[in-house]
């Protein structure tokens, strides 16, 4: 998925691996030394790759005490799949908004506890209550992403602001990237024909899955999370990607940029929360709580570059940061702009074989 | 005369019990669980009802999944009979080698094997890209030649780099590439047993090469050819990461189906039901493929 999270399918089949094996992480750990708290003065993170501070665990000892260990994941199924046979000692787990629902759903978070969370205060408003988790209740923001179209200026006349280019178009025959993902591909295509990503009716389903087979001939490939990478590298010009992902690979290329379509798009967060089981559940707020710290949130700003949902750490980011157009596209561009909502499991499989046709087609 | 026979028990148990339970518990217990899942019905996010509903199955014969069963055989059998076609000439070359040649040249068709797929993949990536190895070549080529034409007055045009990844070609090339070692090797195998005075024998009794290849090697080679056979095509239908990373938007196998289920869809029985539905098929296949060569075996005697 986004910037940093790398594509490497190795660590997913090591993930998959692991939790064959059963290996959880309490029974190979020796117990360490017990906190004010009466908890154990350690805290098993799970997360994405890149996707922390340079500092960030190692301020987090030094302010607590308490001693920091981070796991990585590559996609929301490998969490969700090591979840599923219960939790195998994780406290802190940072999965993107729909896998919240989803977590939720299936009984694997607990709740927050917002008095141990005083700097809640610094989340800027419209991440308060976002229709995934109304009021907070599960999840804590992270960071915040949008897909759009990512593009090698040179090759492109204009500004490809519009799904029409990718979706029912073939003036960039053969160089056009679109996403493999099931949800992103279906709600993309009913936000291009002027649907909500949410609830979308059978019959526009059906609409988005001709569009996108009349339009095979000109795609090039679904990709899978490595869009930015085949953009970097020539194989295409045009493609669906998150902001990050395409503004890291415009540190490399400064011929390639990124636009958030005038039709809206999907809106994603990944959130802070904690599964249920999770062996010390007061370090786990405390962590949440230090990385909602305007310096602690400005350090993994600093190291992620994606946009944080901190009003806090955004205050203290440099100018380059605040002011870039792809990692802050613009109020008008993010005002179409919709978090998807996970619709239950028979909507999860009518998407899947949607998509399933599409690619067989 | 029953002591001797408990010890050999014992001592067969000590050697033979290790794999078997290993094998149990890590392999046949693991597939009867996705067995019975494949009769069961998701009844939350997380729990799986094994139900004993045959709903998983019906679903799966239905003709959009049939179709990609049939393509993956396809691509399958397409990658076998080339691997067959590039391998044999090499198994071959390999017997007929110099004995100090040949462990050099069965430790090359080996090496891959200590990469690891995925990075290969990203190789043959970086080979098969627009911007890649081959096309940097050609696009060189092209420009040399260009000068030359230019001199001529007849300038060539822009150089278009050949599309060779994201499309079916790249699968079978990259499918082909990882097999072929597993049909090389069987091959192999067969044709070093073969006994050189035969050949002999048929170029002296007037066969010339081709007919001695035709009439003599290949039907020598046949227990060769079907084990390699088998190990090439039964794992390439299951190929996922091949598919996935060189193929273009009409490349999906049926194993990229299948771990769809496991992941984001989220549908474990379904996922189970077409994994079986493939390996019955798989197991008709070789069940047939029994048949016929005890019936060829019996003929011959």
């Amino acid at each position: 998925m986004p910037e940093g999270r790398p594509r490497s399918r190795r660590s997913l089949l090591a993930g998959l691996g692991a939790v064959a094996a059963g290996i959880t992480l309490e029974a190979c750990a020796p117990k360490g030394p017990v906190g004010a708290n009466g908890e154990e003065q350690r805290l098993n993170l799970y997360n994405w790759d890149n996707y922390i501070g340079d500092t960030t665990l190692a301020d987090f000892g030094k302010a607590t005490g308490v001693k920091a260990k981070m796991s990585l994941f590559s996609t929301n199924d490998e969490l969700f799949a090591k979840l599923r046979p219960g939790n195998p000692g994780f406290d802190v787990i940072v999965p993107s908004n729909e896998y919240v629902t989803r977590l939720r759903i299936a009984d694997l978070l607990q709740p927050l506890d917002h008095a141990k969370i005083p700097n809640l205060k610094n989340i800027l408003p419209n991440f308060l209550n976002p229709p995934f988790d109304p009021d907070r209740r599960w999840s804590m923001p992270y960071t915040w992403l949008v897909q759009g179209l990512g593009y090698r200026k040179s090759k492109i006349d204009g500004v490809p602001d519009s799904w029409k280019w990718v979706m029912a178009s073939d003036r960039y025959k053969g160089r056009i990237g679109l996403v493999s993902e099931a949800d992103d591909l279906i709600e993309l295509g009913a936000k291009y024909l002027g649907h909500s990503v949410r609830h979308i009716p059978p019959a526009v389903i059906e609409q988005v899955a001709e569009m996108y087979i009349r339009q095979k001939p000109n795609i090039k490939v679904f990709h899978h999370d490595d869009g930015q990478d085949l953009l970097l590298a020539g194989d295409i010009d045009l493609v669906i990607d998150y902001n990050g992902d395409i503004a890291r690979v415009m540190l490399e290329d400064p011929d390639l940029d990124f636009v958030v379509p005038r039709e809206g798009s999907v809106l994603n967060s990944d959130c802070l929360c904690i599964p249920a089981g999770a062996p010390r559940p007061d370090n786990a707020h405390r962590f949440i709580n230090f990385i909602l710290d305007g310096k602690n949130g400005a350090v993994v700003a600093e190291a992620t570059r994606y946009p944080t949902p901190n009003g806090a750490a955004l205050a203290l980011m440099p100018a380059d940061y605040r002011n870039s157009p792809v990692i802050f596209p613009s109020a008008a561009a993010l005002a179409p702009c919709e978090y998807a909502d996970f619709e239950g499991l028979a909507r999860a499989h009518l998407y899947d074989e949607t998509v399933t046709r599409i690619f067989a087609a | 005369m029953t002591q001797s026979w408990s010890k050999a028990w014992g001592m067969f148990a000590v050697v033979f019990g290790p794999p078997v339970v290993w094998l149990a518990a890590f392999f046949l217990v693991p597939l009867a669980i996705i067995w019975a899942y494949s009769f069961g019905e998701n009844t939350s996010l997380t729990q799986i009802g094994v139900t004993g509903t045959l709903a998983n199955y019906a679903h799966a014969v239905r003709p959009l999944y049939l179709g990609i069963i049939w393509k993956s055989f396809w691509f399958a059998g397409l990658t076998t009979i080339l691997c067959l076609v590039a391998g044999f000439p090499v198994a071959i070359a390999i017997t007929f080698a110099r004995e100090k040649t040949r462990v050099w040249l069965l430790l090359l068709i080996m090496l891959p094997f200590w990469t690891n797929l995925l990075i290969r993949t990203y190789a043959l990536m970086a080979v098969l890209r627009d911007e890649g190895y081959i096309n940097f070549a050609l696009a060189f080529l092209w420009h040399s030649a260009g000068h030359v034409t230019a001199a001529f007055g007849h300038p060539l045009g822009a150089f278009r780099p050949l599309e060779l990844l994201h499309n079916n070609f790249a699968v079978i090339f990259g499918l082909v590439y990882v097999q072929l070692p597993f049909m090389v090797l069987p091959l192999y195998a067969a044709l070093d047993r073969l006994d050189r005075s035969l050949l002999e024998a048929s170029l002296d009794l007037g066969h010339g090469h081709l007919g001695t290849f035709a009439r003599v090697v290949i039907p020598l080679a046949i227990p060769g050819i079907v084990s390699g056979v088998l190990i090439t095509f039964i794992p390439t239908i299951g190929a996922y990461l091949t598919p996935d990373l060189l193929g273009g938007p009409s490349s999906q196998m049926i194993a990229n189906v299948i771990e769809n289920q496991f992941k984001n869809a989220n549908d474990w029985p379904f996922g189970a039901a077409l994994s079986f539905l493939l390996m019955y098929m798989t197991f008709i296949a070789m069940a047939v493929q029994g048949v016929l060569s005890r019936d060829r075996r019996e003929r011959q005697a």
